[in-house]
């Protein structure tokens, strides 16, 4: 049997600090957390940066060494630093380094490195050992070179490998949501089925109970099944809450992908074994014939200027759309001849916020707003030209008439300067995996010992 | 009477940056049922203006709900992109006029 101490669903987001003390005394075997997702966007990945400020990722971490060593055993986070690369599993290590200076803990500490080496990706696409996910998109020796960071995501097999260190914490790159849970039940021979079907019913933290944003919640692996309780006073996990996560941010219900193979939770039973604690047990990890790891990688696609006007003058708010369309053809051509610029150099949009800025043309409701937020996006080629375009189309974005007839208009700007420079723009450009010989052959280890 | 009217919960997130999935709900079994059979996979695929083949369409009975995963229209964060976590698309769903 396997006890795996859940503090949060992700370092960032808060949790509640004594349920998760009253854990580390619960006789824990291992702590797992999760640093990241791509679901805030591909900034991250494409800076290697973390989304969630440093203050608050250390504050969190201090308490969870603290529980940790409280609870005398290893420490895992997978995903360091929302996107997982070397450079957010770096940041993460120097936090560690100032917490066990400051807490005076002398640390076994191994880093798993998940970032993917350029050129043995083009490699490894000339052998055919990239094979691409559904949707299928375009992949080639040049886009690979246009990534700005590739990372592969570790499994339980590189997280067990960081532990057989003998680590007392392990610092992972991007990794798997469930793998750092996964890891340890499954080195110690519980049931896999059973293992993977509660990680994932545990890798976002208290979301699968009735408290989502209590955050601790323990899970216990054995043999046949899995059983999860949060921590947080007043918390319960029910049947229907601990199914219901299955659905959560999976696009499928039943199937779950990991390293290695698949889980399959067709057959699974859930049983209340008490007013907040919830046995699961009938699920099935499927080996599959090859070891993959999913890919995951950012380009630099340009560089963005937005600008924001309102209209809230009657007139102008229901003849929104058509006042939208005639200024952006008068721009077009303005920014033509004034700046020798066309479509290959920048995109120049305007969304309608009060109409359909959240669902473009998918909305299908129509209603009179009492205002308009006009919101201006221009992406260009680099940030000087998307900047100039800003001042460009400054002031017609503020006087612009619907009518030549009328006099001229003022609309509402709500700051100065108008324009924000929000400098480079990343997209998510790989929905692929990597075939590998053995699990470690696309990670890195680095142990080291620290303290006061 | 809308969706949302009938059931307890509709919802929608992100499933990576490729795919939104919509999870429905129902609360009780003739819920379920009386739903699910006004929601095929063409009329979903229709309100989101995608092809009905890369819709995946799911019952999952033993908690009254049903979900529906498709490729994003944009993909998460590119420059078209107007939801980033994709959570506004199950508005679409949730506002759908059913019989009652």
């Amino acid at each position: 049997m396997t006890r795996v101490l859940v503090p949060s669903g992700v370092l960032g987001l808060g949790f509640d600090g004594p349920a998760l003390m009253r854990g580390a005394q619960m006789k824990p075997d291992i702590i797992a957390i999760d640093g990241g997702s791509t679901d805030s966007g591909p900034f991250y990945l494409g800076t290697g940066t973390s989304k969630y400020s440093r203050a608050a990722s250390k504050s969190e971490w201090r308490q969870i060494l603290q529980a940790r060593a409280l609870a005398g055993v290893p420490l895992v986070i997978g995903s360091c630093g929302t996107c997982g690369t070397d450079s957010a599993v770096d940041w993460m290590y120097k936090i560690t380094t100032e917490l066990a200076a400051e807490l005076g803990q002398t640390l076994k500490i191994a880093r798993l490195y998940s970032s993917q080496d350029t050129a043995k990706m083009q490699a490894a696409l000339a052998k055919d050992r990239i094979a691409p996910l559904m949707p299928n998109l375009p992949i080639d020796h040049d886009l690979l070179s246009d990534c700005s960071h590739i990372v592969a995501l570790a499994g339980a097999e590189q997280i067990n490998a960081a532990l057989a260190t003998g680590a007392d914490i392990v610092l992972a790159g991007r990794t798997t949501d469930t793998a750092s849970i996964a890891a340890l039940p499954l080195a110690r021979g519980d049931h896999a089925g059973a293992v993977w079907h509660g990680a994932k019913v545990a890798e976002c933290g208290a979301l699968c109970s009735t408290n989502p944003t209590s955050g601790v919640i323990l899970v216990d692996f054995d043999a046949t099944g899995f059983e999860v309780q949060p921590l947080a006073t007043g918390a319960a996990c029910t049947p229907h809450s601990v199914s219901a996560h299955m659905l959560y941010e999976n696009s499928d219900p039943f199937i779950l992908y990991e390293p290695g193979g698949h889980l399959d939770v067709r057959n699974a039973r859930y049983k209340a074994l008490d007013s907040a604690c919830v046995r699961g047990d009938g699920a099935k990890w499927v080996v599959a014939p090859r070891y993959t790891v999913k890919l995951e990688g950012a380009r630099m696609v340009g560089y963005q200027t937005t600008i924001l006007a309102l209209l809230r003058d009657a007139h102008y708010v229901r003849n929104a759309q058509a006042w939208a369309d005639k200024l952006h053809a008068f721009l077009t051509a303005r920014i033509t001849e004034r700046m020798a610029l066309g479509p290959q150099d920048y995109t120049l949009e305007f969304r309608l916020i009060g109409a359909n800025a959240t669902l473009g043309s998918l909305e299908n409701r129509q209603a009179q707003p009492v205002e308009i937020g006009v919101l201006g996006i221009i992406t260009a080629r680099d940030a000087a030209m998307a900047d100039e375009i800003g001042r460009m189309i400054n002031p017609f974005v503020l006087h612009y008439p619907l009518t030549e007839d009328e006099e001229l208009p003022t609309f509402g700007f709500p700051y100065s300067p108008a324009q924000s420079d929000r400098g480079a723009l990343y997209e998510f450009c790989l929905n692929h995996v990597l075939e590998l010989d053995s699990p470690m052959d696309a990670f890195r280890l680095v142990v080291d010992e620290v303290g006061p | 009477m809308r969706l949302a009217d009938k059931v307890v919960k509709v919802r929608s997130k992100n499933a990576g940056p490729f795919w939104v999935t919509i999870d429905v709900f129902c609360g009780a079994p003739d819920v379920l049922a009386a739903v699910s059979a006004q929601l095929p996979a063409e009329r979903v695929a229709a309100l989101y203006q995608q092809p009905v083949e890369t819709l995946k369409r799911f019952e999952i009975p033993d908690i009254f709900a049903l979900k529906f995963s498709l490729p994003r229209p944009v993909v998460q964060g590119s420059r078209d992109d107007r939801d980033m976590h994709g959570a506004q698309y199950a508005v679409l769903l949730a506002e759908l006029e059913l019989d009652d």
